[in-house]
């Protein structure tokens, strides 16, 4: 029908968008500002049921513009964000803190902080309420801002000394920046979510005024509630906040062992397999043996020598004592069907062999009692290892051929 | 909010007419700018066809009738006759002749075309025989072109009026505020749109697509002769294309769903959508209404074979 193809105002800006965008996507910046000016005008039309309105639109596109554009500048973007921040009072909190994202990524510190603070300073009705995330999160940054400060001031501080009477007003202002940031730094973690950078800095800055009771709490609260979302960064500063105050073994293990529950190839994996294998209590070792083999299965753990010495210790002492060998049945089971591919292959024998030596060894001892004497990896690698006359590989041969049997045990 | 349709501008137009009791217009006669024969000729010229076309697109406009002076004067107020769209009219008989010589079935209008380039080799005499295959090939070219550039300027439309409206005086300020930013963020994007071209000049002539002779490149279709298509019989020269195709069996009643014809881009050949396109490019029109006015002179034309045999299907012979 002729009413289809009616060129009229919204189609026609439709079409204008789609011009912008397919400029856009290919970082032709001249031809998408072209576009803009021509789609502007939509500003003086209502679009109030459209999901996302002309001033929205706008704001996003024309950001995208200044910053790429090569004859853009600072000066020419915080114009137009003034503009964007009087066309919408809904959006005002959110604009003012995108503005400032982009201020700090310019490195314009100071700048990024009077912008917070005008925009902490707002209040316009009922919008306020409504947007008081926003309004939180602003705060938030300028807690962190300040955080920042202080960090500054803390160093001059430590470099210089405590000499002469400069130092005391640094001294003060350190500690104002203190009491400004942690107020607002605390109230943003009360709230469930993912507050990293915010966390870490309020526990340096309660560390450092010695009040660690308030920042075991916070760690706690944040790896612990649920309400938050899981998190395993949570877990990791929680551990070394632990390890850091020489806190017991147990604690640290309990720590941890959520951390491999949620992240089993963490980095952290190695400290933890280290802690467990020289536990007393059997169920901590067993636990360790699970951690470590688990930390294998992932890619990205298979050149990791450190690892492969965990797994190659503790296997190695399990044998020798000829305990508990079904603790190796257990995991290995669940593995023979592809580790031999994944870690034993005659093409990864050849490659270790060639780029790190101690790797191939660790991993030779592995394989020697998972796989026998006879499998590939073994063969090559000892044989590699005994022609060059590399003692420790002498004495690996003769320990794998001297526990061939368990290997049988194990795979039966 | 929105540009007219064509055929709402034309309603309007007619109705207006009846209106004001406006009397017959002036008479349309052969020499007239709005005759079929004259605007067949500004359009074969425009779409780069070989002037010998137009011998074929008069023959047709004579056995149709669609030259009479009655036919083509407007009567306001006249509910009984049809009423006349000139330039839709003029395309439709080119259209129409292009399918009685070239068929237009995706096969046929190829085979026709390698048969001419054939004919070309030996061709010593007198001007090269008009390809079809050339010439679409030069036409999508040209066509793809001019149409982008109309979408790019659609898409730049500028709808807003020099003075900004408002209905109360309690909007004001804050219409005024808004234009006062819509005119900063303007000026501010429009600096870094790169070079600004300075306004061309718009060309006086009504001609969007020209093709001249003086150009080496052979691009120019004018002066092609039709022959290495046409075949002698009886001394006189007739087209190889002994079938047609009728884009309609039956017409559609106007007044039920407001068109004789409904045209489907999918239901007929490419080439077929190929020429409605550049005409409809051409009349910034909707491809259909060429559609319709090819249906009612090809009724016209074969009206004598439809009468006699209702049952004939899509495929008649000449």
């Amino acid at each position: 029908s002729s009413r289809e193809h009616k060129l009229n105002f919204k189609k026609s800006k439709e079409v204008c968008l789609n011009y912008i965008q397919d400029a856009m996507l290919q970082k032709q910046w001249k031809r998408a500002a072209e576009f803009l000016t021509f789609y502007i005008e939509s500003l003086e039309k209502d679009f109030s049921t459209e999901y996302m309105g002309p001033s929205e639109m706008i704001w996003r596109i024309g950001t995208e513009i200044l910053c790429h554009h090569s004859h853009s500048s600072m000066k020419e973007f915080n114009s137009f964000i003034e503009q964007m921040k009087t066309l919408g009072v809904k959006r005002y909190l959110k604009v003012c803190l995108e503005h400032a994202f982009h201020l700090l990524c310019n490195g314009l510190v100071d700048e990024a902080y009077q912008n917070l603070s005008l925009a902490e300073s707002w209040r316009f009705g009922e919008q306020t309420v409504i947007q008081d995330k926003e309004m939180k999160l602003i705060q938030a940054y300028r807690g962190l801002l300040d955080y920042y400060s202080w960090s500054k001031q803390k160093n001059v501080l430590l470099e210089h000394g405590h000499d002469g009477f400069e130092d005391l007003s640094v001294e003060q202002e350190m500690h104002s920046c203190f009491r400004k940031a942690a107020v607002n730094l605390k109230e943003i973690i009360k709230i469930p979510g993912v507050w990293d950078l915010f966390v870490k800095c309020y526990v340096d800055l309660l560390e450092f005024y010695g009040d660690h009771n308030e920042a075991r709490q916070v760690l706690n609260e944040y790896a612990y509630n649920s309400k938050f979302p899981a998190n395993p960064n949570a877990h990791v500063y929680l551990y070394q906040f632990l390890k850091r105050h020489g806190e017991s073994k147990k604690s640290l293990i309990s720590a941890l062992k959520i951390l491999h529950d949620i992240v089993p190839s963490h980095e952290l994996m190695i400290d933890f397999n280290t802690m467990l294998q020289k536990s007393k209590k059997r169920k901590k070792r067993r636990l360790g043996l699970e951690v470590i083999f688990a930390a294998l299965d992932y890619a990205g753990w298979k050149e990791n020598v450190k690892a492969w010495n965990c797994l190659a210790r503790q296997v190695k002492q399990i044998v020798i004592s000829e305990k508990h060998l079904d603790w190796i049945k257990q995991e290995w089971n669940s593995r023979k069907d592809w580790w031999p591919a994944f870690h034993f292959s005659r093409y990864l024998a050849k490659r270790n062999w060639q780029e790190n030596e101690s790797l191939s060894y660790e991993k030779a001892l592995v394989a020697g009692i998972l796989l026998g004497k006879d499998c590939k990896y073994f063969k090559y690698i000892s044989h590699q290892g005994c022609k060059a006359q590399v003692k420790r590989f002498r004495i690996l041969k003769k320990f794998v051929n001297k526990h061939n049997p368990v290997y049988l045990r194990i795979s039966s | 909010q929105s540009w007219p349709a064509y055929e709402e501008v034309y309603n309007k137009m007619l109705e207006l007419a009846a209106f004001l009791d406006l009397p017959r217009f002036p008479d349309i006669t052969d020499s007239c700018f709005l005759h079929p024969d004259m605007l067949c000729m500004k359009y074969l010229m425009e779409a780069n066809l070989p002037d010998e076309l137009h011998n074929w697109t008069c023959r047709v406009v004579k056995k149709i009738c669609i030259g009479e002076v009655d036919f083509l004067t407007l009567m306001p107020g006249n509910k009984s006759t049809r009423k006349v769209k000139y330039d839709v009219l003029a395309v439709a008989v080119i259209v129409v002749v292009l399918k009685l010589l070239f068929l237009l079935d995706d096969h046929y209008e190829w085979l026709l075309s390698d048969f001419a380039e054939e004919r070309n080799k030996n061709n010593k005499e007198g001007g090269p025989y008009f390809e079809f295959k050339k010439w679409y090939k030069v036409i999508k070219c040209s066509l793809d072109v001019e149409q982008k550039k109309l979408d790019e300027e659609r898409a730049k439309y500028l709808w807003r009026c020099e003075k900004p409206l408002f209905y109360s005086a309690q909007k004001k300020s804050k219409v005024l505020k808004r234009r006062q930013i819509v005119v900063n963020l303007q000026n501010q994007f429009g600096k870094l749109s790169g070079s600004v071209r300075p306004a061309e000049k718009p060309n006086p002539s009504s001609f969007q697509l020209s093709w001249s002779e003086e150009n080496t490149d052979g691009s120019c279709f004018h002066g092609h002769s039709l022959k290495g298509i046409l075949q002698e019989k009886c001394g006189l020269l007739t087209a190889m294309n002994p079938d047609y195709w009728l884009c309609t069996v039956k017409l559609c009643t106007e007044k039920l769903c407001g068109h004789l014809a409904h045209y489907r881009e999918v239901d007929f050949p490419q080439s077929y959508h190929f020429v409605l396109r550049l005409f409809s490019f051409l009349l910034r029109i909707q491809p259909s209404y060429i559609h319709d006015e090819v249906c009612v002179i090809e009724h016209k034309l074969f009206n004598k074979k439809l009468c006699k045999k209702p049952k004939y299907n899509i495929g008649l012979r000449k």
